[in-house]
């Protein structure tokens, strides 16, 4: 079937099967690798896409319900090649070690801080409910939101 | 993991969605939001030949008030009954337990109506929209019905509805009072709930204690004969048919409803 979508502002069309996860379709027909397939069962986050501007787990959405919709990757997120302010956040607070989890926690905290600019630390944790690190770096992670969050107000 | 080959049809309204129903029947499934539908296909635990998506029925997704009760349209996400003002103020259970359903990225996408007509007995909003008498509005060829809530769930995945019915919209009588709360046990937030509770004034609804959605109705009769609220709880597990699986065995799932009712009720009386 021919699916239609937005992907980082750039429309891709193709023909795909109608099976085809929206993941698979992001690494293997966009070509965009930052976002990993971790447990494939809805539980790690890893796989974590922005949908219309939402958090979604691109493991478990069809690239056909995608379809007219606009998807944003991690690789979506710098403009002009100044890093997104969670993306820097995570440089600076050293929020990452092996980095696998780290493109679908960024795209999650960026989804997060868009519904609630100002969380407090117990509502960033919990608002990371749906991203396991497998390195538990968990307190950098969170602290790396709580920076993003601070930044994005002064520039904001 | 990748599902079984499928056909996917996208419906553009009701009427089409309910007539790619009749044509396909036993072999097609509605998609909602997904999140218990391709997780099993994902599996292999479900390989239907045909996918309905009703993702762009925008039309069922909303939140009214309805004077005695609030209406709710089966298509309205996890997220949005979470952040319903009107939920908030009329019906406070069901916005706090839908905003414990899974986490943020599955609540973006998941439906109130997908959870309730998945049945799966281990969801928490089908307990309680148990608790709170929730009635579910079905339309099929024929036309559309009323469901009582407590005569939906007949089994294990299984429902009243027929192949080729939709479920539309559930609606929420306004409860008496605010002495409501809702408790559950997992190990981790994506998990489903080990066991749960959902308490609203005088009824009590269990999460995982048998092959549907209970309310437990020996610790209402106790309630209602006079019994104490520790009395009463002492009960959860009386009429139940817990599993016993890898998470946890059925004598921890017994235990763990005494518990958990006894923590619902202290916190519901506490409310109101």
């Amino acid at each position: 079937m021919k699916v239609d979508l937005t992907v980082n502002g750039k429309n891709i069309t193709a023909d795909v099967e109608d099976r085809t996860l929206l993941v698979h379709f992001l690494r293997d027909v966009a070509d965009l690798t930052a976002t990993n397939n971790g447990s494939d069962t809805t539980s790690c986050g890893a796989c974590t896409v922005l949908l219309d501007g939402e958090s979604v787990k691109s493991c478990t959405v069809l690239a056909a319900q995608a379809s007219g919709h606009e998807i944003t990757t991690l690789e979506g997120l710098a403009t002009n090649g100044e890093m997104h302010p969670v993306q820097r956040a995570f440089h600076t607070e050293h929020g990452l070690q092996c980095g696998f989890c780290t493109p679908g926690m960024v795209m999650a905290i960026v989804s997060l801080l868009k519904e609630n600019p100002r969380p407090t630390e117990e509502q960033v944790r919990t608002g990371l409910e749906g991203n396991l690190c497998r390195c538990t770096g968990y307190h950098n992670i969170v602290r790396a939101a709580l920076v993003a969050a601070d930044a994005e107000k002064v520039t904001s | 993991m990748i599902p079984s080959s499928f056909s996917y049809q996208r419906a553009g309204s009701i009427e089409e969605a309910l007539s790619l129903a009749s044509e396909h029947g036993d072999d097609a499934k509605f998609l909602a939001g997904g999140h218990s539908l391709l997780p099993l296909m994902k599996l292999r635990l479900a390989a239907p030949e045909v996918i309905i998506d009703l993702g762009g029925l925008h039309d069922l997704s909303y939140v009214n008030d309805e004077g005695p009760y609030v209406a709710i349209g089966a298509l309205t996400r996890h997220h949005d009954v979470e952040h319903s003002e009107v939920l908030a103020r009329q019906v406070p259970l069901l916005a706090y337990a839908a905003g414990q359903v899974g986490d943020p990225q599955i609540r973006h996408r998941g439906t109130i109506g997908g959870s309730v007509v998945h049945a799966d007995p281990a969801s928490d909003l089908p307990a309680v929209l148990l608790a709170l008498d929730a009635t579910l509005i079905a339309r099929g060829a024929g036309g559309t019905r009323e469901i009582p809530i407590g005569e939906f769930f007949q089994g294990l995945f299984e429902t009243v509805l027929e192949p080729d019915e939709l479920l539309t919209e559930i609606r929420v009588p306004k409860p008496a009072s605010g002495a409501w709360s809702f408790q559950k046990f997992t190990q981790r937030a994506i998990d489903w709930a080990i066991v749960g509770c959902a308490v609203q004034d005088g009824h009590v609804a269990l999460v995982n204690m048998g092959g549907t959605p209970l309310r437990a109705a020996a610790v209402e009769a106790a309630l209602a004969g006079g019994a104490s609220q520790a009395d009463a709880a002492a009960h959860a597990a009386e009429g139940t048919s817990a599993a016993d699986d890898i998470r946890a065995t059925r004598a921890y799932r017994e235990h763990l409803a005494r518990v958990l009712v006894a923590r619902a009720l202290a916190e519901a009386s506490s409310r109101s």
